[in-house]
């Protein structure tokens, strides 16, 4: 009887000598199921990302109020409605820039069109058959869990994280989460300029911290420079924006030499180079006036 | 009436002795009640996600009850020889079959009442807002679509083998006309002939389930459906119960049972 309790202590050690050499070896291996992303992997694979678009779609699905064209619908909706345009823009519906127009298109588009027999006329009683938006009491909200759920399955996926800043921030004013879930996102794509472009702005519209600001959209502007100078079509849009804003923080620093600088950067670029040329006048004039300039701050150059 | 009323308490009681219900909401209580405590973005507003995952999980567990509870119903009868004393009553073939539909169909309207209570509950606490008529329209509907399924499955029960296979063949026919039935006409028109006819002819004959999904008029807080709409509904759903029962009865009515 003794000798079998001595060799259950021997296993019982060895066990557990085992279990300390084992665990940190564990911890370290790559195909661990420890982190909330390992089990993500493990279940789902590289078919993650085919979900990741699924929920992003179901976030645009969930702004329209449910109205939303089915696969079956989509070819007729690439050759005429600009709703295409806005799913294909990543569902940012930003009243600040063009896709504004597109969005009130958007809004007169009918992607149903007439109905095609009875049971069709009879159907659409039951389903969300008319066109409407999450627009009012801070609704924009619902949209939130299918893009965060997006970002988990597809961290490289840059529009979940931006679409998602922006209702965040601009309607549901929830600035530190906006910032925190921009900051995640950075941190999976570092070299991400939509990215440093929001924070950029978060910084100046919301923190009123011009040299962050200031930082964060130079920094944006030379990812923006390194990975789409030479292509062939280029985001020129984003580039607008970014010198946009760079110009505003400049303005407002006082340095009239860099704000006169991307201006004459966006003056290449912009449809209405005119109005640009006007504004490089009207800094001109500015600073020929004479006048106490504000202190600039330092400019710290990552 | 009252040997059909007799036959239908039986399956009622079967319904709250067997588990499959029990274990089916308390699933969707707990990932419901789970999910609910997700904090996404510090916002405790959020609740369409939640209405929309507790309505899945309710269709999804109403349609389990009624196909498996409905599949097992004449083929255990005929398993267990108790067919012939309860045709020896004398009980009818019809009255039997009615009996049948008539259990699983009050069977189904009490395990929605429930599921539908706890919906309302979870809803209504994150949401504070309480559309009670909305709620109404929405059970009505997906009780009587479950009228056309219980009969579709007893039809089916009387022509496959097995209760497994006709659970399979059924629940594959009804998440397939929930999925494609209202896109069918489109894909038809854009057929070439005759493929367009047959396609065509299908879409207009197949029982119309998507009628009865209304959960996205309910988790996106739509208006609620025109009561003439309903109406229509609730007579088109009564017009095809009755058809798969009277195929049902012409199946069953002479029928070998040993």
């Amino acid at each position: 009887m003794p000798s079998s309790y001595l060799l259950l202590s021997l296993l019982f050690v060895a066990s557990f000598s085992l279990a300390t050499l084992l665990q940190p070896l564990y911890q370290s291996w790559e195909g661990s199921r420890t982190s909330s992303t390992g089990v993500i992997n493990v279940l789902f694979g590289d078919s993650r990302r085919m979900f990741a678009n699924h929920f992003f779609v179901e976030a645009d699905i969930y702004f329209h109020n449910g109205y939303y064209p089915s696969i079956f619908d989509q070819g007729k909706l690439h050759e005429s409605s600009p709703m295409a345009q806005t799913i294909e823009s990543g569902g940012k519906h930003e009243h600040d820039s063009p896709r504004h127009d597109d969005h009130e298109k958007e809004r007169k588009s009918d992607f149903m069109g007439q109905p095609k027999d009875w049971i069709d006329r009879f159907g659409r009683n039951f389903y969300a058959s008319e066109h409407t938006h999450l627009e009012k009491n801070g609704d924009e909200r619902e949209i939130l869990p299918w893009l965060r759920l997006s970002a988990e399955l597809d961290p490289k996926r840059v529009e979940s994280y931006t679409v998602a800043a922006y209702w965040l921030r601009n309607r549901l004013g929830k600035v530190k989460e906006a910032e925190q879930f921009l900051r995640e996102g950075l941190r999976a794509n570092p070299q991400s300029y939509e990215i440093l472009f929001e924070l950029g702005r978060v910084a100046f519209e919301n923190r009123k911290d011009s040299q962050t600001a200031r930082n964060l959209l130079e920094l944006a502007l030379r990812r923006w420079r390194e990975q789409q100078e030479g292509n062939s079509e280029p985001d020129i849009l984003l580039h607008q924006r970014i010198i946009g804003h760079l110009v505003e923080v400049e303005e407002q620093a006082g340095n009239w030499d860099a704000a006169k600088k991307y201006l004459e950067e966006l003056k290449t670029y912009s449809p209405a180079p005119q109005e640009i040329q006007k504004q490089i006048d009207e800094i001109t004039q500015k600073n020929t006036l004479p006048s106490t300039p504000q202190p600039a701050p330092a400019r710290d150059d990552k | 009436m009252n040997n059909i009323l007799a036959l239908a308490i039986v399956v009622i009681k079967e319904l709250y002795r067997r588990k499959d219900f029990y274990v089916l909401f308390v699933l969707t209580g707990l990932l419901t009640v789970l999910l609910g405590s997700v904090n996404l973005f510090n916002d405790d507003k959020i609740v369409r996600y939640l209405k929309e995952i507790c309505l899945l999980l309710i269709w999804v567990s109403c349609l389990v009850i009624a196909i498996v509870t409905t599949a097992r119903q004449i083929p255990a009868e005929r398993e267990n020889r108790t067919i012939f004393p309860l045709l020896a009553k004398p009980v009818s073939r019809a009255q039997v079959l009615l009996g049948k539909f008539t259990g699983c169909w009050l069977t189904c309207g009490l395990a929605l009442l429930i599921f539908y209570l706890f919906f309302g509950v979870v809803s209504g606490t994150r949401e504070h807002h309480w559309p009670f008529l909305n709620y109404f329209q929405a059970l009505w509907l997906h009780w009587w679509l479950l009228a056309i399924v219980i009969a579709m499955t007893l039809l089916g029960s009387l022509i496959f083998a097995a209760p497994s296979s006709n659970s399979t063949i059924i629940f594959i026919i009804v998440v397939g006309i929930l999925l494609l039935g209202r896109h069918l006409g489109k894909v038809a028109l854009q057929l070439p002939e005759p493929s367009q006819s047959i396609v065509y002819s299908g879409y207009m004959a197949m029982p119309h389930l998507e009628f009865f999904d209304v959960r996205d008029l309910i988790i996106h807080n739509r208006d609620l459906i025109a009561w003439w709409a309903w109406g229509m509904a609730t007579l088109y759903a009564m017009a095809y119960s009755a058809f798969f029962l009277f195929l049902a009865w012409l199946a069953f009515r002479k029928k070998a049972l040993n």
